[in-house]
């Protein structure tokens, strides 16, 4: 670093400005006018974080309303309402946030470069998603527009037409939530965009595409995913408005539309999300699995290949949510087949992260139990999913608890199970200090218990024929004890979320100092100080293998001798 | 903070990347053809299904003068393109300045066909399912043109105070990259709604 023969070192050097005082008004308005990737990742995951708060305590609302027969907590219009928000919160400003928020703060460090491709749009992008989720929560004040229809939208997350016609949903409840994802679709749009640009053209010198890790090369097939994901749902949005402003008939079945091509729309845009939420947890799990049980992932190049098929097929399975609405025996054929082919991609996968774990010597911190809990979970979710996708099974069970289970054994017991070890896993690169181990283990375990007393006793009550949506049921009906176990597996997890929120924010001041690279770990990010300069790294790095940081503290037995 | 050893055998010697502004360009374009697909879409699905006139066949018109003026335009831009590569600002500013006009003329053949829808053949969003779907598919598209228009025009006036010259050839290179979808577009906008539909 002394013979660097330009005077750069001394230009950057942190300890100037890290020594000014700025006062909190000068520093909020740093956060503000930020186009640093690494704060705009910050600023991501708290605003989701925020989000995840919300939308529990909506879900712990919802299973409280449901814990007894004829419970009156909630009525049935309110009981509408947090459903709807529970679903659209969590989907689009929980899920996708945090996923573009490790993106953000994650990427450009594992490819060595200095920012985002288009730092500018980041900021842009940020800023957009934050205002849609603003838009979206002030419906609860905003939304009424006439005297007594109601304000927060209460049309499920999937807005089914033609209850979202202007006459079976006056006031502005779905003006909003139409906006709202318009809105935050923009900011979606952006940073998919922008991560894209950011790996195929920010990478350091000899970072090649299949030297790069897995978690940077899952983040750019989500991202190109996103691209065609997102924007269906964007247009056919528009189309809601046009047809709520302006009187079109798109989905008017009074003058020929149909309410039929939103269900379309919609989860052409729906499915694949599901696979947009839950690659970016394969990518976490791909870079914590391998550090923790010290070894490189088995099948690197397998691994790469079944995400690029699992994008592909993603994009033909959509209708498996539609077996229901009574599509031709070709189409339920069809889509029954094609929703059963993710399953091999998705399969090999679960094979390499158990052939990575085998013979590795596994240390159990708090991210890699989490990791385990995802890996277990998500075979579970994929089995009940394998099930679903039989057309005849799905008849029987569609809209039952069974699929609020499935799906939320996707969406929770993988993709949240994840984020929570992504947060545990790169907060001390963020902030410079570990989160504490002991609350990390208590909420681990509340929160596995938790989640198994709540959603394995829901595919229960969904075989014995309990619907979704119902905001209260009769006592005859043989579902209460169940009921009841359902809501308490709820009420652990808040819990168990409450201890995570403490422990994140109290380890910002109390934290272990946690150094550069606190895992041992072998991916570029580690390399530099934490947290980060905001130029990342003081000599643009040059790697020659999928683990730089292992040819770096291995000179002798450096790794690119045996990758090819 | 280290950095990276330097002691691999095989030093690569030059490492060049795709340019950051195609790359996410061509990303934008992925995504905007996905909305145009679903718009497309809606509008095969709803043709012929309108429960009250008027039809296409009895209102619309072919917009010839339309067509090709806007797929000339896309020839233009392209010389244009090759004009700045070489600094040849002038010719850049004629080519440019041809490409604008020609998309004017396109806009206000829109501008004058939906006039007469609306005045003369009282088709307008609400009427049915064809004005609808129409109206959507067409405004939407010409909402690209008035934004390629905006871009375009801005580089014009720049261009006039000699402000453009080769270094900024690449970012031109991905306006022009954006306008050639949206002459694209109008291709699968115009065999749809006035070839197929009518």
């Amino acid at each position: 670093m002394s013979d660097y023969p330009l005077p750069v070192s001394q230009v950057i050097d942190p300890s100037t400005s890290a020594s000014e005082r700025v006062t909190f008004l000068e520093k909020l308005h740093g956060w503000v006018v930020t186009v640093d990737h690494k704060r705009l990742g910050i600023l991501y995951i708290l605003y989701s974080t925020f989000f995840l708060l919300v939308a529990g305590s909506e879900a712990v609302m919802i299973r409280i309303q449901l814990a007894y027969p004829h419970n009156h907590v909630l009525s049935a219009q309110v009981f509408n309402r947090f459903f709807t928000m529970h679903g659209t919160t969590m989907v689009f400003l929980v899920g996708m946030p945090f996923l573009f928020g490790f993106a953000n703060y994650v990427v450009p460090l594992q490819i060595g470069a200095r920012d985002m491709a288009f730092p500018r749009l980041n900021a842009f992008s940020f800023w957009m998603t934050a205002f849609g989720g603003f838009l979206l929560y002030y419906s609860f004040l905003g939304g009424a527009g006439l005297y007594g229809v109601g304000n927060a939208p209460d049309v499920g997350w999937f807005a089914y037409a033609p209850l979202t016609a202007r006459s079976f949903s006056p006031g502005h409840a779905t003006d909003y939530w139409a906006l709202a994802l318009i809105v935050s679709g923009f900011g979606t749009l952006g940073t998919a965009i922008n991560i894209i640009a950011t790996i195929i053209s920010m990478r350091c010198k000899g970072m090649t595409l299949m030297r790069m890790p897995l978690f940077t090369w899952l983040l750019l097939i989500v991202s190109m995913l996103t691209l065609v994901t997102i924007t269906p749902l964007t247009a056919a949005q528009f189309m809601l408005l046009i047809d709520r402003y302006l009187g079109g008939h798109f989905f008017d079945t009074q003058a020929g539309g149909s309410s039929l091509i939103w269900i379309h729309f919609f989860w052409i845009f729906g499915h694949p999300e599901v696979y947009v939420l839950v690659l970016p947890a394969f990518a976490i799990a791909n870079e914590i699995i391998p550090v923790f049980c010290r070894k490189a992932i088995f099948g690197y190049p397998a691994m790469v290949a079944a995400s690029v098929c699992i994008m592909f097929v993603s994009l033909s399975v959509w209708a498996h949510h539609m077996f229901t609405v009574g599509m031709t025996s070709v189409s339920n054929a069809f889509f029954t087949l094609s929703t059963m082919l993710v399953g091999v991609p998705t399969g090999i996968k679960i094979f390499n992260w158990i052939a990575t774990l085998w013979g590795g010597r596994i240390r159990f911190t708090t991210p890699m139990l989490f990791c385990i809990g995802f890996l277990f979970q998500f075979l579970i979710a994929g089995l009940t999913g394998i099930m679903l996708s039989v057309s005849p099974w799905d008849w029987q069970l569609h809209n039952s608890y069974f699929v609020i289970a499935h799906f939320h054994y996707v969406l929770v017991g993988a993709v949240v199970f994840c984020i929570f070890a992504g947060i545990y896993y790169w907060y001390p690169k963020a902030t410079g200090r570990l989160m504490s181990e002991t609350l990390g283990k208590w909420h681990f375990w509340l929160f596995a218990i938790g989640f198994h007393i709540t959603f394995d006793t829901m595919h229960c009550l969904g075989l014995l024929g309990m619907p979704r949506s119902i905001y209260t049921y009769q006592p005859d009906r043989g579902w209460n004890f169940l009921n009841l176990v359902v809501s308490v597996g709820g009420l652990i997890q808040g819990i168990a979320v409450l201890i995570f929120a403490y422990n994140f924010i109290v380890s910002y001041w109390r934290g272990e100092v946690a150094g550069d690279d606190p895992w041992d770990a072998w991916t570029l990010e580690w390399t530099t100080s934490s947290p980060p300069p905001v130029y990342n790294f003081e000599e643009e790095p040059e790697v020659h293998s999928r683990r730089p940081l292992w040819d770096l503290k291995h000179p002798d037995d450096p790794d690119w001798e045996y990758e090819s | 903070m280290s950095s990276i050893p330097v002691s691999h055998p095989v030093r690569n010697a030059e490492w060049r990347l795709p340019s950051k502004r195609r790359v996410g360009m061509t990303a934008l374009i992925v995504g905007e053809s996905a909305i145009f697909t679903i718009f497309v879409v809606a509008y095969v699905f709803y043709m012929g299904n309108n429960l009250t006139g008027p039809t296409p066949a009895q209102v619309l018109e072919v917009p010839i003068l339309g067509t090709i003026c806007l797929l000339s335009s896309s020839l233009t831009i392209w010389r244009a393109e090759k004009a700045i590569e070489d600094d040849r600002t002038g010719s850049f500013t004629v080519c440019l300045g041809a490409t604008i006009a020609l998309a004017a003329v396109f806009l206000t053949g829109t501008a004058l066909e939906w006039k007469k829808l609306i005045y003369q053949d009282g088709l307008t969003v609400s009427t049915n399912l064809f004005g609808t779907t129409f109206y959507s598919l067409v405004g939407l598209h010409a909402t690209h043109v008035v934004v390629g228009l905006f871009l375009l025009t801005s580089i014009f006036i720049f261009s006039l105070f000699g402000w453009v010259d080769s270094r900024h050839s690449e970012r031109f290179g991905v306006i022009a990259l954006y306008w050639h979808f949206v002459d694209t577009v109008w291709i699968v906008v115009f065999t749809v709604v006035y070839l197929i539909g009518r």
